[in-house]
């Protein structure tokens, strides 16, 4: 590996953090998208150069964006200037739930917050997820929760309807961030096998590729619902897996950090003794399937660090088990957040762990977690980071 | 030869000046107006109004000859200042958030 590339979404834009594989020196590009929400950028798997990035604003609603040079130069998919009837149709934002009776039942309200039915309203992209083999195929989750896929790069967009329309849909009903679809794992021995994740509905697994799909959420027990074991309705804030075993799930809940080892037919929690089981993040060792990351946090009213101390937590057991992991990390009067798509591994050798916070600091540990630098300081609000390892 | 003022946002997605301008046929409405600009600059799409229902997005407002025509039906002539390219035609956004 020559080096990586951290992919970092803010709430003014995005940056691109480049470093060699020694991860020490660090060059920064951007603000990409200045002034917009980036809510999520990602690489394919397949072809490190081809970036995807959801782009959004409260005036001007969702933008796709795509990039085939690694971030040097981005373009909107489909949508270039035309002065020739019949041109391109700029439609690469244009998400829109499938309600057809072919692809599953016309499903079009959810529970609001009352508890009454409401309609389904798209909002943004919160999620792109690159399929592993292919480029131009790109899975996006977004908000009201609904899964699409682009088989074009990017330039139109489907909607896998089986997911709302399976039958739970009705009972599924926003957090406070809104009702979000923000995981989307891809089993890497079975492409068709796909688990998403959705606050607040709770986890789903789909093994004919997005068609049909199933709740997992058997084990979960939310105390702030009417059924605190129910099929669906539980705050799910992230799912990880690492790709050797891809049936072992590590879950960072709204109140608790959960495991499977069936694929999400049953859970159970390891929080273990961790200072608080709140959070958002929760990631896998690159090369260790046993060793989990995530950051505490105080508690869902009180959205930062316990004691004012900004501690990443590693199991090396698979949870139950935790340490603090410090050095370089803010000790004192810390009170960031740190958002579920912010923090991600890489596969270089030692792995390398990178988190994002709400105060603009991208913090990156080239041993495991051991050690811990801010390569930026003081970014927009911290949204997402992801990271590709460069050939 | 109609002008249209974009927000800086806009201008950013489309790659272009703080003016750009149109050729319509016909009876110059904004409709019609915003069907050229978007068929011109396809990344505007559902940017102005939704990709579906053609509805304007709520942080958007239209002005021009210092008249708000926001409320104004979408097949309403736009004024002859607008259809002469005397005056440019607004896309202005809100003045809210941070």
């Amino acid at each position: 590996m020559s080096g990586v590339r951290v992919l970092v979404g803010t709430r003014k834009g995005a940056f691109i953090l480049t470093s060699d594989a020694k991860r020490t020196r660090w060059d920064v590009s951007g603000p990409h998208f200045a002034g917009w929400e980036i809510y999520h950028v990602k690489g394919s798997p397949a072809d490190p150069n081809r970036l995807y990035a959801s782009q959004s604003s409260g005036w001007f609603g969702q933008v796709i964006q795509r990039s085939c040079d690694g971030g040097k130069t981005w373009e909107t998919p489909g949508g270039g200037v035309t002065m020739e009837p019949g041109g391109p149709k700029g439609e690469s934002n244009k998400f829109v739930y499938d309600v057809t009776p072919q692809t599953g039942k016309p499903l079009t309200t959810h529970q609001w917050y009352d508890g009454t039915q409401h309609p389904w309203e798209f909002k943004r992209v919160w999620h792109l997820e690159p399929s592993l083999a292919d480029p131009d195929t790109v899975y996006a989750g977004v908000e009201d929760a609904g899964l699409f896929r682009s088989s074009d790069g990017g330039t139109t967009w489907q909607e896998l309807a089986g997911l709302r329309g399976h039958g739970t849909g009705p009972r599924w009903q926003p957090g406070a961030g809104g009702m979000c679809l923000h995981t989307i794992l891809i089993d890497p021995a079975d492409p068709k096998r796909i688990y998403v994740a959705i606050s607040a509905a709770g986890a789903f697994r789909s093994g004919d590729g997005g068609k049909t799909w199933k709740p997992i959420n058997q084990g979960l027990h939310s105390q702030y619902i009417p059924e605190p074991t129910a099929e669906v309705g539980h705050c799910v804030h992230r799912i990880a897996l690492h790709p050797s075993r891809p049936k072992v799930l590590f879950m960072q809940k709204h109140w608790d950090v959960m495991r499977s080892d069936d694929g999400g037919d049953s859970w159970r929690e390891v929080s273990g003794n961790l200072p608080s089981d709140f959070g958002f993040v929760i990631d896998v060792h690159a090369h260790e399937p046993e060793t989990v990351y995530v950051v505490p946090i105080k508690s869902d009213s009180e959205h930062y660090p316990p004691e004012g101390k900004l501690r990443v937590y590693r199991s090396r057991s698979g949870g139950n088990e935790w340490e603090a992991l410090t050095k370089g990390l803010p000790q004192r009067d810390c009170y960031v957040n740190v958002l579920r798509d912010a923090m991600c591994v890489d596969r270089l050798e030692p792995c390398g762990v990178y988190f994002g916070t709400t105060g603009g600091q991208v913090y990156a540990s080239a041993d495991a977690g051991d050690s811990w630098t801010p390569i930026v300081r003081d970014l927009p609000a911290v949204l997402s980071v992801e990271v590709q390892a460069l050939p | 030869m109609i002008r249209v003022e974009l927000p800086a946002h806009l201008r950013t997605l489309a790659r272009v000046d703080r003016e750009v301008t149109l050729d319509l046929s016909g009876l110059v409405t904004r409709a019609a107006l915003l069907d050229a600009l978007e068929a011109r600059y396809p990344m505007l799409r559902g940017t102005i109004r939704d990709h579906v229902t053609a509805q304007r997005r709520p942080f958007l407002r239209f002005f021009a000859c210092s008249r708000d025509l926001t409320q104004d039906p979408p097949d309403a002539p736009l004024p002859d200042a607008v259809a002469s390219g005397a005056e440019p035609f607004l896309v202005v956004g809100a003045i809210a958030g941070g």
